[in-house]
């Protein structure tokens, strides 16, 4: 009964976002207020629907109702109560419940949120949302329906995937998608600039939120899964250039690029019909990205279910979303009017040049991954693109930004002074050499290109925070006035600080991995092995018993010089139901390296295969992350943002234009 | 001139989605072989192996499986398991080619997950990969015991090809 109200909820849901979609946009035309407000309550009634909706799903699985043919195949009445939960979007169907789910939620935010916008404005950007809500309510209830019942019900279910049983990759979606669907709210608002045929400083300032918090949560997810990916692997890596972490890595980087173009927007009022087509294109991506994992044209290990009539819709959805808009773009951005003059060396300069890199590194990106795709269709030679190729275009395209983001908010607005800023930053160019020394002095030599690239995030670093003191004033004035200072900054200001520093530290962890330290060893109970100073002794191998798995769990005590460092246990783990086995590493932190190990297969005769690895700074690659999408909540919470928003409203629309 | 940049990014989207529509066939299978290739002698070749020198002379009158792997490939250790169980349970010979992989790192793969493989030969330069018209790794083909190709399995193998059709095709070939 509830899984079919819940089946009705989303009916009911596509019907609204038809409406949604047509009729506020007929008003902002027509200048007819009562049909622009439609957009707002028809958002606000289609996420109560499809929340509903969800719930039922949840429902389901919480109460293990086998008659639905999406619970018996992805759920087990064993399994614990919080995979039960996180099995909804472990599949395709209840990952697309998701994804409408988080749409709707941000249509809603939007509505909500969005007193003070222009109402014309409110009204397309809310009926963009309505389209994209009605292209996937249709995918869902045409051809990936989760309400659909099974006669007569099954016992018992077929079980999630032992691998997506890990609490890590049960909150990786989420968050993925928050990023992922975020993305839309920046491309309702281009697709509605263009319709309007106006894009200016307040048009960026609305923008800039939603892109940012999108842009976090996607940092977050991606953050998360190769996080996973790192400690349920068991072989110590944590970036694959999987055609799926591509997918979800291509519209951060031009997610990136937008967060700083949009940022000259809002300043200088330039780089306008660049920043509708960023906008447009972030969320394409997005787009193309569950198009790659739901069609089956490209193989990865993460792939969903491959069925040729769900790409079919996909593909049309996309024809319509990305040819669309880029369509309307083509007739309407030559119209937008040019805004301020740059010269090359500036702060918008090194904007540009930030967006140029992280446009064409997702482009890179963007082909190889689509390569051995074009290369088939034309019947050319059949070439792989692997790790090797990514490796050589993101080292290339990434360090010249990378030496840039410490100059670019030295540079002042409109034509800056290379050689002033530079002055500026002696003191990082010192750290820089330091960092690079010490790391030489450490490792005792090792990979020159490691020690460059270690030397880089000092570099970053020290360029981050002079950037902070120039502002204060540091030294130069009294402590008070710089502590006066500090406390004036705008948090906006400390968001960028602290991202920066995110990225200098992430990039740190990524260098570190040329000193790491591994062995493998075949032990038996009693041995003693040592790793990076540590001596690791195998006590035994134990069975036991989980609540739908058994496992085979080593007891490992870790010693430096006569003391207990810590007891690890590493773990192989076996799902009958799915006869399928998985692995469960131990990882010793103390931030800065881990200790890792992991458990193999046994020899038969007593002993066992022990992966242990020394990895220094590597829990910096997330940290950093963390850092990353910290400075843009710090940024979000920026006082402009928070009562600024509220004062404007109240401003008459043709004022705020002048601003 | 202007207008014309302006409508670039459309261009190159209808353009991409001619190639997704291509690969959108029913009967698209992103990995599969061209058809040619079953049932022909395998294709020539003599690399430099790990160990010693992997050419297909190395699988004569016997039935092999010849497997492409690479130590940057994920998928590849995800299968890496099932060609485990079949080298050491089944005694099935399997040949590894690494394709476009560094010999240290081949090395250090086989060291870290097992090694299943008799052989394995290094095709640095992907050459090799090209005659067997593989388009990923890893790859996985049954050659016969005159040499030729019998099945391609253009994708990691699953348990259940290898219940159902891998195992099953073996036993018929190495009794023929």
């Amino acid at each position: 009964m509830i899984a079919e109200l819940g089946h009705f909820a989303l009916i009911l849901a596509l019907l609204l976002a038809l409406l949604q979609s047509s009729v506020p946009l007929i008003g902002a035309a027509r200048r007819n207020y009562a049909w622009m407000t439609l957009g707002r309550s028809t958002a606000v009634a289609q996420f109560v629907l499809v929340a509903a909706a969800f719930a039922a799903l949840i429902h389901a699985y919480v109460t293990s109702d086998f008659s639905v043919q999406n619970v018996f195949e992805n759920s087990h009445s064993d399994k614990p109560l919080l995979y039960k939960i996180t099995g909804v979007w472990g599949n395709h169907e209840g990952s697309m419940m998701l994804w409408v789910f988080i749409l709707s939620l941000f249509g809603a935010a939007v509505a909500w949120f969005g007193d003070n916008l222009p109402p014309a404005l409110s009204a397309r950007v809310l009926a963009v949302q309505g389209m994209i809500g009605t292209g996937f309510l249709g995918f869902i209830l045409l051809t990936s329906d989760p309400f659909h019942r099974l006669v007569p019900a099954p016992l018992d279910g077929r079980g999630l995937n032992p691998v997506l049983q890990d609490p890590g990759l049960a909150f990786h979606p989420p968050f993925l998608y928050l990023g992922y669907v975020g993305f839309s709210v920046a491309f309702s608002f281009a697709v509605a600039a263009l319709i309007e045929g106006r894009v200016d400083a307040a048009w960026a300032r609305w923008v800039r939120p939603w892109t940012l918090a999108a842009w976090c949560a996607l940092t977050i997810g991606i953050a998360m899964g190769s996080w996973w990916a790192y400690y349920t692997l068991g072989w110590g890596g944590w970036w694959f250039w999987d055609p799926v972490e591509n997918a979800s890595f291509m519209p951060w980087l031009v997610g990136t690029a937008l967060l700083h173009s949009a940022i000259v927007v809002e300043k200088r009022d330039a780089l306008k019909s660049w920043t509708i087509l960023l906008a447009i294109l972030t969320f394409s991506l997005s787009l193309v990205g569950t198009f790659l994992v739901r069609s089956g044209v490209l193989t990865s290990v993460h792939a969903f279910a491959v069925d040729p009539r769900r790409g079919l819709y996909i593909l049309l959805l996309l024809l319509v979303a990305i040819g669309g808009s880029l369509s309307l773009y083509a007739w309407r951005a030559p119209a937008l009017k040019a805004g301020g003059l740059f010269a090359p060396i500036s702060r918008e300069g090194a904007l540009v040049l930030n967006n140029l890199l992280l446009t064409v590194a997702a482009a890179a990106i963007f082909w190889g991954t689509l390569y051995p795709l074009f290369s088939d269709q034309l019947g050319g030679p059949k070439l792989t693109v692997g790790a090797p190729f990514f490796d050589i275009v993101f080292r290339w395209l990434l360090a010249p930004l990378l030496v840039a983001v410490a100059v670019g908010p030295l540079l002042a607005w409109k034509r800056g002074d290379l050689l002033a800023a530079l002055q500026r930053l002696w003191a990082a160019l010192a750290a820089a050499v330091v960092v690079g020394l010490v790391g030489l002095y450490i490792a005792g030599g090792g990979p020159i290109l490691a020690v460059l690239t270690l030397a880089l995030a000092g570099w970053m670093a020290l360029g981050a925070l002079s950037e902070w003191a120039e502002r204060v004033r540091l030294f130069r004035a009294s402590l008070a006035e710089s502590g006066r200072r500090a406390r004036h900054l705008p948090r906006a200001q400390y968001g960028m600080t602290l991202a920066h520093l995110g990225l200098a530290v992430t990039l740190a962890g990524i260098a570190a991995s040329a000193w790491q330290d591994e062995r493998i060893e075949i032990m038996n109970p009693g041995d003693d092995v040592p790793i990076a100073g540590y001596t690791l002794h195998l006590n035994s191998v134990d069975k036991v018993q989980g609540p739908n798995f058994t496992a085979e769990r080593a007891d490992v005590t870790v010693r430096k010089g006569d003391s207990v460092v810590a007891e690890m246990h590493p773990e192989k783990r076996f799902f009958p139901l799915q006869q399928m086995s998985t692995g469960v590493t131990a990882i010793k932190t103390n931030l800065l390296a881990d200790l890792y190990l992991a458990l193999g297969d046994s020899d038969g005769k007593g002993g066992w295969t022990v992966r242990a690895w020394w990895k220094p700074l590597v829990p910096w690659i997330w940290i950093g992350a963390v850092m990353m999408a910290l400075g843009g909540v710090v940024s979000l919470s920026d006082r402009r943002l928070r009562l600024g928003v509220a004062a404007r409203a109240r401003v008459p629309r043709g004022a705020r234009a002048a601003e | 001139m202007r207008r014309a940049l302006y409508l670039l990014p459309v261009l190159l989207v209808a353009a991409l989605f001619v190639f997704f529509r291509m690969a959108l066939r029913a009967d698209y299978d992103p990995h599969a072989v061209p058809s040619p290739l079953i049932d022909q002698p395998m294709p020539a070749f003599d690399l430099a192996g790990t160990d010693k020198r992997l050419s297909g002379d190395t699988l004569k009158g016997e039935v092999a499986l010849v497997n492409f792997f690479a130590s940057w490939c994920v998928p590849c250790r995800v299968e890496h398991p099932l060609l485990m169980r079949l080298a050491e349970e089944q005694h099935v010979p399997i040949y590894g080619i690494a394709l476009k992989d560094k010999p240290q790192d081949t090395e250090r793969y086989v060291a870290q997950m097992g090694n299943p493989y008799r052989r394995i030969g290094l095709d640095e330069n992907g050459h090799v990969g090209i005659d067997f018209g593989i388009t990923g790794v890893p790859e996985t083909f049954v050659i016969d015991k005159s040499g030729h190709i019998r099945r391609h399995y253009g994708a990691p193998l699953t348990a259940e090809e290898l219940r159902n059709d891998l195992e099953p095709l073996l036993r018929e070939l190495a009794r023929s």
